[in-house]
């Protein structure tokens, strides 16, 4: 590891993403953790809220940085200004199409990242952006705002808006353990994993109206409220057992369909709740 | 099918010792009192339960946070009430950091995908303190119970004392003691969709679950399942909160909890099959394989 630090300095540096290269490298000498996976936030049209999301996992993601991840780009938290590889590119925001440099950024993550995650609403679903029709100083052209999935294959989604600190940290605990764990750990890192990736095959549109398209209009709604607990704007109530949807209200951050048992409920899964949830309690101790 | 009870550490036949508890409880009054219990000792800061509301037998979720509030809740009414709605504003509005919950098998599960997979639940996984489930062969919604019992049972829902599924019937109790029981053969047709894929009877995944199958009348059937439920369960037994009886020595005892899972496992685990081919070459969604 050391010999790998020291070479790059002595060659001229070639372009500025080997610089970056070396920054981590170098800081990877100072707390060897062999075994880490690279992390990066790309930064796309969001409000930072899903970043804030993040780290507000607090001594968690401390933990995570730790021992199980190197974030190894990240507006504000990273000093890396070139899109590096990376094992897991978290992605916040949709794509402003009339941003060149959006554009040839989110297409430089999926060459760059092995395994791209939407993290929050508008990445997703494209969310509060959905409502974007331009004319805003400075910029009054960028007007057209599109989910990361309709540009590049997105992998994982984590709905929501925000995304949750807890969903994020899991799916990041998942990851390491699918990319670094023992085969038990990936096998569980899969299975738990597969749902969200169904969710980014599913589409990039989402609304309340998913509720009644494919929960209630399918006959699976039982009315548990879950996904009037779920909406960040409280767009849903419950009339007599079925949710009621105000769709002025709804902002498409997808959460209430995600949120829904009826959405997606793998038993192989979640009946070993107990188990997994003091599973990743323990790794960020 | 062995599975068919879930995972559980301890079952047992149980009543509250609480006489104000038993005289409005469904059976064994044992959600009202452990969540008496575990609010007394600040094991919960205030439970998800479901109330009376303005109109008769329509239950409302709400959070209690004393146990006179808690004492509202007695009783079950069969129809549907969306607790589960309340989990988050239960820490927020009510600022609750433990919570304790009771649902249906299918709100259980809810609540364990909401912790696992915490779309819009922020903060809100690590807060759930105590999880109660109670058996549930099927729900109904509100017009459907108004439509049993003023149309089949010719009861006003207002001079309705109790309702209760049992041996076979729907039995509808009026104030002034009378007694109407219809064959479940005509609430079937009644009950909600989405219960008919519901793969779970006795609320495998709850912290604990009761109800009243399995034991004698007044008493109910308890399975206690997670570390946190043992831990409770134990401590309310300790302080003199339950009678209790052995399961293998009461009537109709565990064999029926378990033919009664089977049943219905079996029956809407036909009906999830159904769907696969319920058009030409269209199929319903089914949520145990993909959100697609």
């Amino acid at each position: 590891m050391k010999d790998n630090s020291v070479k790059p300095e002595e060659k001229p540096v070639p372009v500025k993403a080997d610089v970056e290269k070396k920054a981590v490298v170098l800081q990877k000498e100072d707390k060897p953790v062999a075994d880490k996976i690279k992390v990066g936030h790309v930064h796309m049209s969001g409000c930072t809220g899903c970043l804030v999301s993040l780290a507000d996992n607090y001594g968690g993601l401390l933990t995570i940085l730790d021992k199980y991840a190197d974030l190894v780009y990240g507006l504000t938290l990273a000093d890396v200004r070139h899109i590096p590889k990376m094992d897991v590119a978290l992605v916040e925001g949709s794509v402003c199409i009339q941003d060149k440099i959006s554009v040839d950024e989110i297409k430089e993550t999926r060459e760059k990242a092995a395994v791209v995650v939407a993290v929050g609403g508008c990445a997703c679903y494209g969310n509060i952006t959905r409502f974007a029709r331009g004319g805003q100083t400075n910029q009054p052209q960028h007007e057209s705002f599109l989910p990361v999935g309709d540009l590049i294959k997105v992998d994982v989604y984590i709905p929501g808006c925000a995304p949750t600190p807890q969903l994020i940290r899991n799916v990041c605990v998942m990851a390491y353990l699918l990319l670094k764990g023992n085969k038990d750990q990936q096998d569980l890192a899969k299975k738990y994993l597969t749902p969200l990736m169904q969710l980014a095959e599913r589409g990039t549109e989402a609304c309340g109206c998913d509720l009644m398209y494919d929960v209630v209009n399918q006959g699976l709604c039982m009315g548990c409220g879950s996904c009037a607990a779920a909406c960040p704007v409280r767009a849903i109530t419950h009339e007599y057992g079925k949710p009621n949807v105000n769709r002025e209200m709804c902002i498409k951050c997808g959460a209430c369909y995600a949120q829904c048992p009826r959405s997606f409920f793998n038993f192989d899964v979640i009946t070993g709740f107990e188990g997994i949830l003091e599973a990743i309690d323990g790794a960020l101790k | 099918m062995g599975t068919e009870l879930g995972n559980y550490k301890l079952c047992i036949s149980a009543r509250s010792t609480d006489k104000e508890i038993l005289k409005k409880a469904q059976d064994g009054g044992i959600v009202t009192q452990i969540f008496k219990y575990a609010l007394e000792e600040g094991i919960i800061d205030g439970a998800i339960v479901s109330g009376p509301s303005d109109e008769p037998w329509r239950p409302r979720p709400f959070v209690a946070t004393t146990v006179e509030e808690l004492m509202k809740s007695r009783g079950t009414r069969y129809n549907i009430s969306p607790n589960v709605s309340f989990i988050k504003e239960a820490t927020r509005s009510y600022g609750l950091d433990r919570i304790g919950i009771v649902g249906t098998p299918c709100q259980m599960q809810a609540v364990r995908k909401g912790q696992l997979y915490p779309v819009g639940l922020r903060d809100v996984p690590d807060k759930i303190a105590l999880a109660i489930g109670i058996f549930c062969m099927e729900n109904f919604p509100y017009q459907s119970i108004k439509q049993l019992v003023e149309d089949h049972a010719a009861m006003k829902l207002e001079s309705v004392k109790k309702m209760e599924i049992g041996k076979g019937k729907f039995w509808v109790y009026g104030e002034r003691g009378q007694v109407v029981q219809l064959p479940l053969k005509v609430t079937h047709k009644y009950e909600q969709p989405g219960c008919h894929v519901c793969l779970d009877y006795v609320a495998n995944l709850a912290d604990v679950s009761t109800g009243s199958v399995g034991s004698p009348d007044g008493w109910s059937t308890v399975f206690v399942r997670t570390k946190k439920g043992d831990d409770i369960w134990s401590k309310a037994i300790a302080a003199g909160c339950f009678e209790t009886k052995p399961i293998e020595q009461v009537k109709p005892g565990l064999e029926l909890v378990s033919k009664l899972a089977n049943e219905k496992i079996t029956k809407n685990q036909k009906t999830v099959e159904e769907r696969a081919k319920f058009g030409v070459n269209k199929a319903l969604r089914n949520p145990y394989i993909s959100p697609k």
